[in-house]
């Protein structure tokens, strides 16, 4: 295991034996080659150090060093699988002029619909905001900036940020408004659309169960769009409904691998409000 | 407010209809509104399994009052159940399995559809953006689309157009339009009405309609 420390490091995997490739190289002969086989990793001398021991206090001490202006993704679809306790607590905190980045918004007075009724949000990237009075009205005072983008665009988008994925092609919206000023490319006889990636500074992701390392397990319908979250940004933070010890949780039923996540609370309080509930007579 | 009586005979009919297209082993996605109500209407011995694009596989009916679970809600953000055979995914996992023509067929509504079978659903301008949802992924990607709505407006105005004049959720991408009065397929060469609704004739239908509309050799009643 390395220790982060300043300046240009190489950093080689451990082998037993260092055979030469076809070049006649070997990982040790030439470091900054491109035919070599070594992984050469700067780490800059402004430290993004993030220790083992993840688990923070509370939401509070979670965000304590988000800035105005950062762009922070926000789990959940609808009311499922929000993380409540964070937005709350972004709430507490009032930093402004976010860039966030979530399916809906909540609805008003609840959810996000609280960080858009206290003017954090200055844009807002997502794919349905249809329950928001106020984001309507927001919209038409032109005091949020708005970008609507298809569901399965949003989520490959977040999912290609996570993934080094820059730009992909997709069918969806090709002939419509969503392809306008993009580049449009045909491959085998059918007309797609470039997207590009999204990424964030911070991402709110909400778990059912989440070990001390930040291997998550999400609940049901509650998963939707925090798993591609949790990749997609500089620092995930994870609330979860469990904190467990880390080896609890078995390691074939993770859903989103413990690489992904820089901090991890148990949510003070899940109210799991539900948006429309439907139910059938008893027979 | 419950719908008149005439708006729920109408819908009745457009989902019974589609529900006759099912086939044992399909995969299917049902749109929000009237589209999720084909689910009622699937032929007896034949097993489909439902698609809801937040992430889940095998939609169960609406829970009892009591048993509503928050973790638990379908694209219409309404809670329902599981069933024997469910899983779940995340939104990236499902529309991959919808952008890779995995699903069998998708029913939704629309306010428009065309000759070339263009679909409007999502947007009218001067109201305000709600924004497209899952639509143009579902559109752009289903093995099969049907469009499940009633012909005309509440005005009486046509909805099956030469052209699409609302801002489009796709292009050229309907394959079957279903409505109370007529089951039609798009097809290169224009509208084929397949069906007809017990009682209409040709020329109402027409009428009812901006598109030219191409009687079908076999042109048979609608099933009841």
């Amino acid at each position: 295991m390395f220790n982060h420390h300043g300046g240009t490091e190489l950093r080689r995997t451990q082998s037993r034996q260092e055979q030469p490739d076809h070049l006649g190289t070997t990982r040790e002969s030439h470091p900054l080659s491109r035919n070599c086989s070594l992984r050469v990793s700067v780490v800059s001398n402004v430290l993004e150090s993030f220790p083992m021991n993840k688990v923070v206090a509370s939401a509070d001490e979670a965000i304590r060093d988000i800035p105005d202006g950062a762009t922070i993704m926000i789990g959940g679809f609808g009311l499922c699988g929000i993380p409540e306790n964070l937005i709350r607590a972004l709430v507490r905190k009032g930093t402004k002029n976010l860039t966030t980045i979530s399916n809906n918004v909540g609805v008003d007075g609840y959810g996000m619909g609280l960080l858009l009724a206290a003017g954090q949000i200055s844009r807002h990237i997502g794919s349905y905001v249809g329950e928001n009075r106020l984001l309507e009205q927001m919209v038409l005072e032109k005091k949020i900036d708005l970008e609507l983008t298809p569901q399965g665009t949003f989520s490959e988008r977040i999912r290609a940020g996570g993934a080094g994925i820059p730009a992909f092609f997709t069918p969806a919206g090709f002939g419509t408004m969503v392809a306008e000023n993009k580049e449009t490319r045909e491959f085998g006889g059918h007309m797609y659309v470039m997207e590009h990636a999204l990424k964030a500074d911070f991402a709110f992701v909400k778990a059912w169960k989440g070990d001390k390392w930040g291997n998550l397990v999400y609940r049901k319908t509650a998963r939707n769009f925090n798993p591609m979250m949790a990749t997609a940004a500089k620092v995930t933070i994870a609330e979860v409904e469990h904190l467990v010890e880390v080896g609890e949780i078995d390691p074939d039923l993770v859903h989103t691998p413990s690489i992904y996540v820089k901090r991890i609370f148990q949510g003070e309080l899940y109210e799991r409000r539900i948006e429309r509930r439907t139910v059938r007579k008893a027979s | 407010m419950t719908k008149p009586a005439k708006d729920t005979e109408k819908r009745e009919r457009i989902v019974k209809r589609i529900a006759r297209e099912l086939r044992d082993g399909f995969y299917v996605n049902l749109g929000i509104g009237m589209p999720t109500l084909v689910a009622n209407h699937v032929p007896p011995g034949i097993q489909v399994v439902l698609q809801s694009e937040n992430g889940m596989l095998g939609i169960g009916p609406f829970p009892i009052e009591g048993e509503e679970d928050p973790d638990l809600i379908n694209a219409g953000k309404e809670t329902i159940t599981e069933m024997p055979g469910t899983s779940y995914f995340s939104s990236a996992d499902s529309f991959a399995m919808i952008r890779g023509g995995h699903i069998d067929l998708s029913v939704l509504g629309a306010m428009e559809v065309d000759e070339e079978g263009s679909i409007a659903n999502w947007m009218i301008p001067g109201k305000m953006v709600k924004g497209m949802g899952g639509a143009m992924d579902l559109v752009a990607s289903a093995k099969r689309v049907v469009v499940a709505m009633e012909h005309t407006t509440r005005e009486g105005q046509p909805k099956i157009l030469k052209k699409c004049t609302l801002p489009l959720t796709g292009s050229k991408v309907v394959d079957t339009i279903v409505t109370e009065m007529a089951y039609i397929r798009i097809t290169p060469t224009g509208l084929v009405v397949e069906e007809i609704a017990p009682g209409l004739t040709f020329e109402d239908l027409q009428r009812a309609t901006e598109a030219t509309l191409i009687q079908s050799p076999s042109l048979k009643p609608m099933p009841s």
